[in-house]
């Protein structure tokens, strides 16, 4: 089966390593490719392993508003450590991030697997999917901010429609407002996680679905047998995709609660933020941005450890 | 999976009737959020204090979005957001080019051209998709003052570009990938060199991907606000800063519907890449199993 | 319109020429006066400049506050370009000053003779180390309480003075099918609520030693825990939808007459003004209950950076200069719903709210009662406020935290900000 997604991360056997052939300019062209990636490796090194490093420096300073190098060696961790609303802001991530990747990743795959079916309007319906991705999450915040008001949304239609009870004000409580912050999310990038398990459901041939059938297997057992194993690829494509931006959350986040009730719905990201910037402690905002990457990166080297040494086979 | 062998059974049926039903009721909870904003537009003031959200507009107008795009007033200034769009432009059209021509090249060279250590190389530079901006304001901030390109354009395409790499060159390289390396050993031993061997075989065959990169790209950086508040001046502000304005430069009353109408102009260029190319997007992402 | 379309046609012209910073004579200022009347107050002084023959390059940048607006100043001063002058206030103005980044307007100052013509407790906050760095724009007053009076009667209740008449004449409108207190659920605004009940049930002094100076036996004592209490009990005042809405919002509900109260500061005034309403007729002010005496005061103030281009430093010089003017004193301060800086000025053209406001603040600065608002960032550095905001916020959202834990955790929030 060729699993050949533009997405997938195949370590083809390189058959040209280190090829050089013996033209007059064979030596420039081994030096080319690094040649050209050179720039961006720099920038790479400049820009984000540099900038984190300056993060980690500011740090352990005790910076206010603007930069100093006044060390303090590990204090800003220590208060960050004893700071309540920092481990709202980390269980929130936690939270919103495992439901949000997870809850796509269902729907994304159940409604690439269901548009598969040879529906006739499916070029229609995975417009109507894919194009909450084309928003900014401002604009997606403020207007599910909208639907969700308690006084002007759903629950107010509902209500009117004669279910008196029916209530809906998860985003004015401090304890569910959480929730409100991944049905939005969800419905922005969802339909962009269909669109990749799509992609990779044609990308399958059809002859090893047909044996199956042959040999009398039932359509879901084949779907959970025989077809998801092939979507890794895809999945690692999407889990990367999707963590990047449960970790970048911020706009939705202003956009829909504001961080609230309360400081109920901090994200690491915003939380971050209003240290660093609105309250003049930068110091504490790096560690806390630290923290941030380092927990980050912890779930994720393994993953990608795991996912690009899995590609010997196919 | 399109040709697979299907029963033509009354259950059979059955669950095709379901299955039509739970792609209708999920498509009306992903349009949901689009009708209200669109709806909401095109209602006067008094509609949308009287009614309720989903209430259909009985005196639609398109008065708001006039207003939205000439006449509001975001801050001091009240010539609505009709002018940012261009600064977007100008800010995204160069970004996205540059951001894609750089990350086809690596990509390109990542897979195509391995040495020792390209794998970590690409590891390496994939990072760069895990930083949020807010880490790297100040530091950015303090690089462009150092060259000189502070609150400036240049600045401004310079942080996209920079920060669009590690995306662009993680869609390219996995395309490549999936491009058979015979076709480059081929022209290898006829002589052919790095950028000649681009140029002839890999270029052409890379619409699909570069389709996916270009929509990716556009869409993020039309839709950024923490760089495109921080690093602009106040002439080359991108639209998302104006509507940012708009909808907090409140007279009393909350015109919810120039708001939404402004929302939807700012909107407008990315929702009108994914509706016209989002079928080229799904084609590019399933373009690598399509070969002769 | 035809004002601003000219202007911005010049500007566009001139942004078009020059580079996008302040050159030539320009003050390039940074402000967050985006809302209806904000936005036209501001615009008075940016056409007094244009008269005199100087630019105006208008960077706005609307949200919470300033919030946003912040964040972007210090983007800027970190690339070495900050803008001509930006809006900052309180405390942070010294903060600035810390850092050498302000200009000095000592000629400006003694040519206008500042310090004859500022009280002492606006003159200091402009100053940092002997030397004038800001210029005030407005006082306003914070402990201010707001009423419809058209609801007021249908419940048959009068203004509260105290804060228990507070709470039953809540409970009448309350019955009379209205809602008791407009409030819109934010940090800030739960911090405005709170400052004023403390004000009001404790009083000014004690205001002073916990939210000023940070006194830990103040801040987690019995008197913090009755205030906490006061404020708690305020939520019952307030309607449902509150989480998360804007404060203009609320004061349209007691515009609408949805709702009888609203706490806030003299800036809603402006939108009672924007609505066409008069003062004492359509809509009632009094002093937040229980705070006759006292005085919250809040500075809006435009700080002026160092520049080193001479005819910017001039058009600088001029914006510090007309902000302290009676024409534009007058103007901004009547749309904007505050007091002038200047005490001097003739408040004729003013209503009734604001000349009492003018009469209280110049009462309490000799009589004592003048204290800075902690809520809008004149009475502590911003990472105390944050904190401080943080338990306040926390704790009217949290159904179950008793006030005990709430006033312990503002004596860590104290302590734990201080670095």
């Amino acid at each position: 089966m060729r699993d050949s997604l533009p997405m997938k991360n195949t370590s083809a056997t390189p058959l040209e390593a280190g090829a050089k052939r013996s033209t007059p300019s064979g030596g420039l062209q081994a030096w080319l490719p690094r040649l050209v990636l050179a720039p961006s490796v720099a920038i790479s090194l400049f820009f984000v392993y540099g900038f984190m490093l300056w993060t980690f420096v500011l740090s352990l300073t005790s910076s206010r508003m603007l930069p100093s190098y006044d060390f303090v060696g590990f204090g800003q961790y220590s208060r960050l450590m004893a700071n309540e609303r920092w481990w709202v802001a980390s269980t929130n991530l936690m939270i919103f991030g495992v439901l949000f990747v997870v809850i796509c990743l269902v729907i994304g795959s159940l409604l690439a697997i269901l548009l598969d079916q040879k529906i006739r309007q499916e070029g229609a319906l995975r417009t109507i999917y894919l194009y909450p991705m084309a928003l900014s999450f401002i604009v997606t915040g403020v207007v599910w901010k909208w639907l969700l008001n308690p006084q002007l949304g759903i629950q107010a239609m509902v209500q009117s429609w004669g279910f008196e009870s029916f209530r809906f004000d998860w985003i004015t409580d401090p304890d569910m407002a959480i929730y409100t912050l991944v049905i939005a999310a969800v419905w922005q990038a969802s339909g962009f996680v269909m669109a990749l398990f799509l992609a990779g459901l044609r990308g399958i041939d059809d002859s090893i679905v047909k044996a199956a059938q042959l040999d009398g297997a039932s359509l879901p057992r084949i779907y959970w047998r025989v077809v998801m194993p092939c979507l890794r690829p895809v999945v690692f494509s999407a889990v990367m995709i999707l963590a990047h931006i449960a970790i970048k959350s911020f706009d939705l986040v202003v956009a829909l609660t504001g961080g609230g009730p309360g400081y109920a719905t901090d994200l690491p990201a915003t939380f971050m933020y209003a240290h660093a910037f609105t309250r003049a402690q930068i110091g504490l905002g790096s560690a806390s941005a630290m923290l941030m990457l380092g927990g980050v990166l912890a779930i994720l080297i393994p993953y990608l450890y795991s996912e690009l040494r899995s590609r010997k086979h196919g | 999976m399109a040709n697979v062998i299907r029963r033509q059974t009354p259950a059979a049926r059955l669950f095709r009737g379901l299955l039509y039903g739970v792609l209708i009721l999920a498509a009306l909870f992903y349009i949901l959020p689009l009708v209200v904003m669109l709806m909401t537009s095109v209602k006067p003031l008094s509609e949308i204090s009287a009614g309720s959200l989903l209430s259909f507009p009985q005196n639609p107008t398109l008065a708001p979005w006039t207003k939205a795009w000439g006449e509001a007033c975001t801050g001091m200034r009240c010539d609505g957001v009709g002018g940012y769009f261009w600064n977007s432009f100008a800010i995204v059209i160069p970004a996205v080019l540059i951001s894609t021509t750089i990350g086809a090249l690596n990509g390109y060279a990542l897979t195509k051209w391995r040495f020792k250590g390209s794998e970590l190389v690409f590891a390496l530079m994939l990072f760069g998709c895990f930083i949020p901006f807010q880490v790297v304001l100040l530091p950015m901030a303090q690089t462009l003052g150092w060259l000189g390109i502070s609150s400036s354009r240049a600045g401004l395409i310079l942080v996209h570009v920079v920060f669009g790499i590690a995306f662009t060159t993680l869609f390219f390289r996995n395309f490549y990938v999936g491009i058979p390396n015979e076709l480059v050993s081929a022209a290898k031993l006829d002589g052919a060199g790095f950028f000649r061997i681009f140029w002839r075989i890999l270029l052409p065959v890379s619409a699909p991907i570069i389709v996916v990169s270009v929509i990716w790209q556009f869409t993020q950086i039309w839709n950024d606000f923490l760089f495109g508040v921080a690093f602009s001046a106040h002439n080359t502000q991108p639209v998302t800063v104006a509507l940012n304005n708009l909808v907090n430069t409140s007279t009393g009353v909350r015109e919810y519907n120039v708001d939404m109408a402004a929302a939807m102009i700012a909107a407008l260029p990315t929702l009108v890449v994914y509706v016209l190319a989002g079928k080229y997007f799904v084609r590019g992402l399933t373009a690598g199993s399509v070969k002769g | 319109m035809s004002t601003f379309k000219k202007t911005t046609l010049a500007l566009a012209l001139a942004g078009a020429a020059l580079a996008s910073t302040a050159q030539a004579n320009e003050v390039e200022v940074l402000h967050w006066w985006t809302s209806g009347g904000e936005a036209r107050a501001a615009n008075v002084l940016k056409e007094l400049m244009e008269a005199e023959g100087y630019g105006w390059q208008d960077f706005a940048v609307a949200g919470g506050g300033g919030e946003t607006a912040m964040t972007v100043l210090k983007s800027r001063a970190m690339s070495g370009n900050p803008p001509s002058a930006a809006q900052i206030k309180g405390p942070e103005i010294q903060e600035w000053g810390e850092l050498g980044l302000l200009g000095d307007l000592n000629g400006v100052a003694d040519a206008e003779g500042w310090d004859e013509l500022l009280p002492d407790v606006v003159a200091d906050i402009m100053r940092y180390d002997g030397q004038y760095v800001a210029v005030p724009v407005n006082v306003h007053r914070v402990n201010w309480l707001w009423a419809n009076p058209e609801v007021l009667e249908a419940a048959g209740v009068e203004m509260p003075t105290t804060l228990d008449e507070l709470f039953e004449a809540g409970e009448a409108i309350r019955e009379a099918g209205f809602v008791p207190l407009a409030h819109g659920g934010q940090a800030w605004q739960d911090a405005t609520v709170f400052e004023s009940v403390l004000l009001g049930g404790q009083g000014s002094e004690f205001y002073q030693q916990a939210l000023v100076e940070l006194d830990p036996e103040a801040l987690g004592g019995e008197q913090m825990i009755d205030a906490l209490e006061d404020f708690k009990r305020t939520r019952e005042l307030m309607d449902e939808g509150m989480p998360g809405r804007d404060w203009n919002i609320a004061t349209a509900m007691v515009i609408d007459g949805v709702a009888g109260f609203q706490l806030m500061g003299d800036w809603a005034k402006g939108e009672f003004t924007a609505a066409g309403l008069t003062a004492g007729e359509d809509y009632l002010c009094a002093a937040a209950p229980g705070t006759e005496d006292a005085f919250t005061f809040n500075i809006d103030s435009l700080a002026m950076f160092r520049v080193t281009d001479d005819e910017e430093l001039e058009a600088q010089q001029a914006l510090a200069r007309l902000v302290l003017e009676p024409t534009f004193q007058e103007a901004f301060n009547l749309a904007k719903g505050s007091i002038p800086a200047r005490p001097d000025l003739d408040m004729s053209e003013f209503d009734s709210c604001a000349q009492q406001s003018l009469a209280d603040f110049q009462r309490t600065a000799e009589e004592g009662g003048l204290v800075p608002s902690m809520a809008h960032g004149m009475a502590v550095r911003a990472d105390v406020q944050g904190a401080i905001f943080d338990v306040v916020t926390n704790y009217f959202n949290d159904a179950d935290m008793p006030a005990e834990e709430a006033a312990e955790r503002m004596v860590s929030a104290a302590e734990a900000a201080s670095f």
